[in-house]
């Protein structure tokens, strides 16, 4: 690089700009998760390094129980979402185009271009009516409406793994009597794992994050943290959200980079 | 339902199947297409029930006329639609342009295309700037930008928050060197709405910008240089055009969800600077009026589509350069 005098794919400015994003990106984050070990009770004044604010938050009873609401509903949104897409997947890849498949892509994708707000509005509607009619209350239609905005995240890795296999080694095992069961069970599955987990991973991410659809759709007291913690910024803000909200980007950064050696594992 | 994910092998092989070529070719096909919508069946269920169907009640609910304690009475009316752009008057009954809806409307307009502009401003240098790193650290510095693309938006609206409130880090750094002597008020103001919308969006600009310049053949500048071409001439006339598809994209991705943003207009903007997603929002509480939410949120599901189309009639069109 030093000795070129000429750099031929340098544009002026464009590092400098870039550095500085990379800095007006992190330094929020960073001041928001330093402050949550702050000693005081304010989120402006620095009183020194103290875990208060994680011991408040786990002994505080609502912090605890949207946190069990919302892995509840992550765990149930990623094993549901991901059993659906994987079949899902597995109809549309690997065999030729067949008439409706666009419609199928269309409305697998479809959580990804509606506004969340439109999907949040149209839940709380129908939701609204089936619990008039049925009386149930329960985690049920969150789970629900978790599951189906979670169904592209979950597709799409295990659909890149799929086209990535070919059919020889199904084709082998079917030539050597497995039966059609044995062959999915013994082979594709075996193979598939990664992309499923790579799926279940993201889709347990995006749920455990979702406000809006959560906001409408939960009845009254089914807080997840983010909604706890929208409910608590409407408040006199301590360094409690500041605490709750650090456990949850360790948990992101965490799983991302299990997400991204395991995506990385298959070239 | 695991049948269904059996190998069809292919057509041609001279195989144990005793039929005739066309007709199995035939009956392969028809596997194929039912095998493909059985296994499809569930995922398009769960979404029809609670993704897609919805929608059509919303519809349904946007064509009748409000209840007195929320919800909807039945029987056709066109008063939400109407209500979008008008109100009526409660003593004489005549329609007027209300004012306050066309605000909402012009801001959220308004404030989304800045954010493009923002977010591309900043973001083509950043995704350049990624792309032409060496390929050892480039995976990191897209890691970079996965990161807070994955993390929780409302924890960065927060975190936004945290910076630009009268008590933020920003006002209390340029109060401590003296540069200033009250703090800024930036909270709480359109401007607020704006540099945290341009933060938590920005991640979605760049993420497709990098994958079109990592596309992008580098020869091709060195061709434009040979040519004496300028720096400049060379980004507006070689790099900028043959990118375009990733641009289109970026944009799309950062207006769409900007338009329907609803947590970062709440939590920066206050009660006052409403976006359409509050004004939805505020119609199935306080404001009690469903016809109009539905009127509304299908507004602004036909603008995002016709967004969304502009989009794929590009993207189709701007890929034959390379």
């Amino acid at each position: 690089m030093a000795d070129r005098t000429f750099e031929i794919a340098r544009l002026p400015g464009f590092a400098t700009i870039a550095v500085l994003a990379f800095v007006a990106l992190y330094l929020p984050i960073f001041t928001l998760s330093i402050y949550s070990f702050n000693a005081g009770n304010s989120v402006a004044v620095w009183q020194g390094w103290s875990l208060k604010w994680y011991h408040d938050a786990w002994s505080n009873a609502a912090v605890k129980s949207a946190t069990v609401r919302s892995l509840v509903i992550a765990v149930w949104a990623a094993v549901i979402s991901t059993a659906v897409a994987t079949m899902a997947a597995l109809g549309t890849t690997r065999r030729a185009a067949f008439r409706g498949q666009t419609f199928i892509y269309v409305v697998i994708n479809q959580p990804l271009m509606v506004p969340e707000i439109v999907t949040a509005v149209a839940l709380l509607i129908f939701f609204g009516v089936i619990k008039q009619w049925t009386g149930y209350q329960g985690l049920g239609y969150l789970i629900a409406a978790h599951s189906a905005f979670c169904v592209p995240f979950a597709y799409l890795p295990i659909r890149a793994r799929l086209e990535g296999m070919d059919l020889s080694l199904e084709t082998a095992a079917a030539d050597l009597y497995a039966t059609p069961w044995q062959a999915f069970r013994r082979v594709t599955l075996p193979l598939l794992a990664p992309g499923m987990i790579a799926g279940a991973m993201l889709a347990f991410v995006i749920s455990l994050d979702d406000v809006v659809i959560t906001e409408f759709v939960k009845s009254g007291g089914q807080d997840t943290l983010p909604t706890y913690m929208l409910g608590q910024m409407r408040r006199a803000i301590t360094p409690e959200v500041n605490a709750i909200s650090t456990v949850l980007l360790g948990l992101t950064v965490v799983l991302l980079t299990a997400f991204f050696l395991l995506t990385r594992n298959k070239d | 339902m695991a049948k269904g994910a059996t190998p069809q092998p292919d057509a041609p092989r001279p195989g144990p199947a005793p039929s005739g070529p066309s007709e199995a070719e035939k009956s392969v096909a028809a596997t194929t297409t039912r095998n493909g919508w059985l296994l499809s069946l569930p995922a398009l269920v769960l979404l029809f029930v609670a993704a897609s169907g919805p929608l059509l009640i919303v519809a349904a609910y946007s064509f009748m006329s409000p209840g007195k304690y929320g919800g909807i009475a039945p029987g056709f009316s066109l008063d939400g639609w109407v209500g979008i752009l008008f109100t009526r008057d409660i003593f004489d009954d005549t329609l007027k342009l209300a004012d306050a809806h066309l605000t909402i409307f012009w801001r959220s307009v308004w404030l989304s295309l800045l954010t493009t502009a923002i977010t591309f401003a900043v973001g083509f240098p950043t995704a350049w700037f990624i792309a032409t790193r060496p390929p050892k650290s480039r995976g990191l510095w897209l890691f970079l930008i996965t990161i807070p693309f994955w993390t929780n938006l409302l924890i960065r609206t927060f975190a936004i928050n945290e910076v630009i409130r009268n008590e933020g880090l920003l006002n209390t750094v340029l109060m401590k060197i003296g540069l200033i002597s009250a703090p800024i008020p930036i909270i709480y103001t359109d401007t607020a709405v704006l540099i945290g919308m341009a933060y938590v969006y920005l991640p979605l600009m760049v993420l497709p910008l990098f994958a079109a310049i990592d596309r992008f053949d580098m020869r091709l500048l060195e061709a434009g240089y040979d040519l004496y071409a300028s720096r400049w001439a060379v980004l507006r006339r070689v790099i900028l055009p043959i990118v375009k598809p990733g641009i289109v994209a970026g944009s799309i991705l950062v207006f769409v969800p900007s338009l329907g943003a609803y947590v970062t207009p709440r939590v920066l903007g206050g009660g006052k600077n409403m976006m359409i997603g509050n004004f939805i929002e505020l119609q199935f509480g306080q404001g009690r009026n469903w016809p109009l939410g539905a009127a509304l949120s299908m507004t602004l599901l036909v603008i995002v589509m016709v967004a969304l189309l502009v989009y794929v009639r590009a993207s189709n069109r701007g890929t034959p350069h390379g």
